[in-house]
C-alpha cells in the first residue's frame, strides 16, 4: 500500500502553513520608557562598599538577614531574601563594586511570561508582583535575562521576591509611596550618592554627562540605555573594568520577548488562524465521517 | 459477539496481575511523597534553583510527556485531515493514551507549580490574561484539550453502561447522552486536531522566552516548527510501539501492514524536519556552533540523527513481514527518542543561567514522583483495556502477565 503523492504533498502543505508564521514573525515595536518613568543610577566609581543600601533594603522589604559566614549578614547572591546586593570584583585590571537589583526593563520579559499579569509594568514603569494573580509557575524566573526574580523555595506558599523601587515590600501587594520620602531606601541611604533616583531621562543625560566629562574616570558604556530594549537602571563602570566582569551579562539591543511574542502574534494575529483551520478541519471531519458511516463504519471515538 | 478485527473488545482477565501491583504501590509511594513536598515546598525536595527553576516536572512530565501523548492527535490527522479511514482501529487506544498522558501532563503541572490554589483563576479571570505569554495560550490550550480527550473517550464508556440493566440510572444517562455526543463529536474531534497543533507548536515557543540563555542552536523562530513536526512523528511512533506491546502481550494480532504503509509518510516528515532543522541552521549563520567540540554539538548532532536514521530505516526496502516489525519498531523508538531529545535538549540541557549555577540534576524525590506518575498512568490504562472496547484486533484466551 503506497500513500499517495497527494497526501505526501498534503503533508508538506500542513507543514509549510504551520512554518508560515516563523517566517513571517514580523518585527516587535520597539517599546519606548512610559512618560512617568523612573529609574537609578549606580556609579561603580562611586561605591565605596558600605552596603548601607543591603540593610537599607531589608528593612524596607522586611526581609530576613542571611549570614553566610561569622558576619551578621552576608548575601552571596540575590536571593528570596535579599532582593538588593552588594558585590566586590577584584582582577588583574583592578577591583570595583557592583550593586544588583531588578533592572526594570522597558520591556520586560518577566511581564510578557506573566499569565495573569502578577508581573507588570506598574506606575513610574516600575515592574511589581501581585500575589492574587501569581500561580507560581516561575515561567518569569525562565524569560528574566538577569535572573532576578526569586522564588521561596523553602515555603509551602511562595512568594516571588524581587526589588520593586520600593513601590511595594518586595514579595507583597502593599503598593503605595515610595518608601514615604519618594525614593527607593537603598538611594536615600547610599552616602555617597553612587546610586541615585530620578526620572529616567534625567539618569540618561546624567550618566552620559558624567561620562563625557571624565572620559578617563569611565568606560564609555552606560549599562541598561540599549541593553535588552532599555532598562530603567543605569550602570558606570571605571575604565578598564567591562560591565560582563562585574556579573552584567553582554545582552543584545533586542528585547527578549521580541522573538517569542512577535511569532506567536503573527500566528494568532486576531486569532483567525486557529479559526479558521478549525473551520477547514471541522469539514474535512465531516467529509470523512460521511464518508465512513456510507461504507457502514462503526463512528465514535 | 462477533470478533471482526475492526471492532474494540474489552481484553478482560484479572486485574490484579504483579504488573499492575507494581504500579500501584509506585503510584501510591509517590502520592505519599506529594504529601510532603506540597508541606515543605519545592526546595527541600527538589533541586531546583533560581537559576534553574524548571527541571524533570516541567521538560519530561509536562513538555515531554503531553507529546508522547499526540498519538490520539496523529491518528485523528490521519483518520480525518489525510481521510485514510483504515487507520480507525488504531484511534480508541490511542486517544486513551493521549487522554492519560495528557492528564498526566496536568498533574505535573499543578506538582509543580509554586501556589498551585491559585490556578483555578486562570481559565476563569478572562480579563486578566495576558495575551503576551505565550505560556498561557499552552496551559489553557492544555486544559482545553484534557477535557476534550475525555469526552472523546466518552462513547467507549457511554456503551458499556448501555448493557448495564441493573443499573438502570447509568443506562438511563448512557441512552440520553450517546446521541448528543455523537452529534456533538465532529465538532470535538476537529477541536482535538486543532488545540495540539497549537499548544505542541507552542511549547517550541514558549521556550524562546529564555531568550540568551537557550543555547543559539535551538534559540530560533523555527523552534514551534520543529515541535509540531517532531511531535507527529512521536505520536506515530508511540501507536506503532503501543501497536506492537498489544500485540506481543495481549495476542492483538492488529494489522502492522497498516502502520507499515504509514512509512512513507513519515519519511517525508522526517526529511522536512532534518532538512529545515540544517536549512534554519545555516541560514541563520549558527553552522559555527555545530562544529564545537561541546555537549551542544554533540546534543545538535545526536538530534539530527534521531531523526534522519528512521527515515533512513523506513526507506529501506521491506524484505519480510517479520523483518519488517522490526525496522519499523527500531525506527519508531528512534523518532521517539528523537522528539524526547529534542525536548529535554530545550528546556534543560541547553538552557544555561549562567556560568556560576550549577548544572541541575533532578533529585531522587523528583524522579520517583515522575516514575510514580507514569505507573499510575499504566496502571490507568492497563485497567480501561481490561474493562473496557477500547483495542481492536482478535483476542485470544491466552492471557500471559
Amino acid at each position: 500500500m503506497k500513500i499517495s503523492r497527494r497526501g505526501a504533498l498534503k503533508v508538506a502543505a500542513f507543514g509549510a502553513a504551520t512554518a508560515a508564521g516563523a517566517r513571517k514573525a514580523e518585527a516587535r515595536e520597539k517599546k519606548e520608557a512610559p512618560a512617568d518613568a523612573t529609574g537609578m543610577l549606580y556609579d561603580a566609581t562611586m561605591c565605596i562598599g558600605c552596603k548601607a543600601c543591603v540593610s537599607a533594603c531589608r528593612r524596607a522589604n522586611s526581609l530576613e538577614m542571611e549570614a553566610h559566614s561569622r558576619l551578621y549578614d552576608d548575601p552571596i547572591d540575590l536571593s528570596a531574601n535579599t532582593a538588593n546586593i552588594i558585590k566586590f570584583y577584584e582582577g588583574e585590571d583592578g577591583t570595583s563594586f557592583i550593586k544588583q537589583q531588578c533592572m526594570h526593563c522597558i520591556d520586560p520579559a518577566c511581564a510578557s511570561a506573566c499569565m495573569m499579569g502578577s508581573f507588570q509594568k506598574r506606575q513610574n514603569g516600575i515592574v511589581t508582583w501581585k500575589p492574587e494573580r501569581c500561580i507560581g509557575c516561575r515561567y518569569c524566573q525562565v524569560a528574566c535575562p538577569f535572573n532576578i526574580p526569586k522564588f521561596e523555595w523553602n515555603s509551602p506558599t511562595p512568594a516571588m521576591v524581587k526589588c520593586q523601587m520600593c513601590l511595594a515590600k518586595a514579595g507583597t501587594t502593599t503598593e503605595g509611596q515610595l518608601n514615604e520620602v519618594g525614593q527607593p531606601a537603598c538611594t536615600e541611604v547610599c552616602p555617597r550618592e553612587a546610586v541615585i533616583y530620578g526620572p529616567y531621562e534625567e539618569l540618561k543625560a546624567e550618566a552620559l554627562r558624567r561620562i563625557a566629562e571624565n572620559p578617563d574616570r569611565y568606560e564609555d558604556h552606560v549599562y541598561g540605555l540599549e541593553e535588552v530594549g532599555g532598562t530603567q537602571v543605569l550602570y558606570l563602570t571605571a575604565k578598564g573594568i567591562p560591565f560582563s566582569r562585574l556579573g552584567l551579562p553582554e545582552l543584545g539591543t533586542e528585547p527578549v520577548p521580541a522573538l517569542p511574542v512577535g511569532l506567536q502574534h503573527t500566528i494568532y494575529k486576531g486569532f483567525i488562524a486557529p479559526v479558521a483551520v478549525y473551520g477547514v478541519v471541522a469539514g474535512l471531519v465531516w467529509r470523512s465521517r460521511r464518508q465512513h458511516d456510507k461504507a457502514g463504519e462503526e463512528v465514535g471515538a | 459477539m462477533n470478533n471482526q478485527h475492526g471492532k474494540p473488545t474489552p481484553i478482560g482477565g484479572p486485574i490484579m496481575t504483579p504488573v499492575m501491583k507494581i504500579c500501584l504501590g509506585l503510584a501510591a509511594v509517590s502520592g505519599l511523597m506529594l504529601i510532603f513536598r506540597f508541606l515543605v515546598g519545592l526546595g527541600p525536595v527538589t533541586n531546583l534553583t533560581d537559576g534553574h527553576p524548571w527541571g524533570l516536572w516541567i521538560a519530561f512530565d509536562v513538555v515531554t510527556g503531553t507529546a508522547l501523548a499526540c498519538g490520539g492527535y496523529a491518528i485523528a490527522l490521519l483518520i480525518y485531515v489525510f481521510n485514510k479511514g483504515k487507520y480507525h482501529p488504531l484511534i480508541r487506544s490511542a486517544i486513551l493514551t493521549s487522554a492519560l498522558g495528557y492528564t498526566l501532563g496536568a498533574i505535573g503541572v499543578i506538582i509543580d507549580l509554586g501556589r498551585p490554589w491559585l490556578t483555578w483563576k486562570l481559565p476563569i479571570f478572562f480579563w486578566t490574561w495576558n495575551l503576551d505569554s505565550v505560556q498561557l495560550e499552552v496551559a489553557l490550550c492544555i486544559m482545553l484539550y484534557t477535557a476534550v480527550l475525555w469526552i472523546e473517550m466518552a462513547p467507549v464508556f457511554l456503551e458499556r453502561w448501555e448493557t448495564e440493566d441493573s443499573k438502570p440510572k447509568l443506562q438511563a444517562f448512557a441512552r440520553k447522552w450517546t446521541p448528543i455526543l455523537m452529534k456533538a463529536m465532529p465538532w470535538l474531534i476537529a477541536l482535538g486536531i486543532v488545540l495540539p497543533t497549537m499548544h505542541q507548536s507552542s511549547l517550541g515557543s514558549m521556550i524562546l522566552l529564555a531568550g540568551p540563555k537557550l543555547h543559539p542552536l535551538w534559540l530560533t523562530g523555527w523552534l514551534p516548527f520543529f515541535f509540531l513536526i517532531s511531535c507527529i512523528a512521536m505520536g506515530y511512533g508511540m501507536v506503532v510501539l503501543e501497536t506492537m506491546w498489544s500485540r506481543t502481550v495481549y495476542s492483538r494480532y492488529r494489522e502492522t501492514s497498516i502502520l507499515n504503509a504509514l512509512s512513507p509518510a513519515m519519511v517525508v516528515v522526517l526529511l522536512v524536519w532534518v532538512g529545515a532543522r540544517l536549512l534554519n541552521i545555516l541560514a541563520a549563520g549558527k553552522i559555527g556552533y555545530a562544529f564545537q567540540l561541546d555537549r551542544f554539538a554533540i546534543l545538535f548532532w545526536l538530534e539530527i540523527l534521531l531523526f534522519l536514521a528512521p527515515a533512513i530505516i523506513l526507506m529501506m526496502k521491506p524484505t519480510r513481514s517479520d523483518r519488517d516489525r522490526g525496522r519499523l519498531f527500531i525506527a519508531s523508538g528512534m523518532m521517539v527518542t528523537g522528539g524526547m531529545l529534542l525536548r529535554f535538549t530545550s528546556y534543560w540541557f541547553a538552557y544555561s543561567p549562567g556560568e556560576h549555577w550549577n548544572l541541575y540534576f533532578p533529585s531522587l524525590f523528583e524522579i520517583f514522583v515522575t516514575v510514580g506518575l507514569v505507573a499510575a498512568e499504566v496502571a490507568a490504562f492497563l485497567y480501561i483495556i481490561k474493562k473496557f472496547p477500547i483495542l481492536t484486533g482478535r483476542p485470544s484466551a491466552a492471557l500471559p502477565t
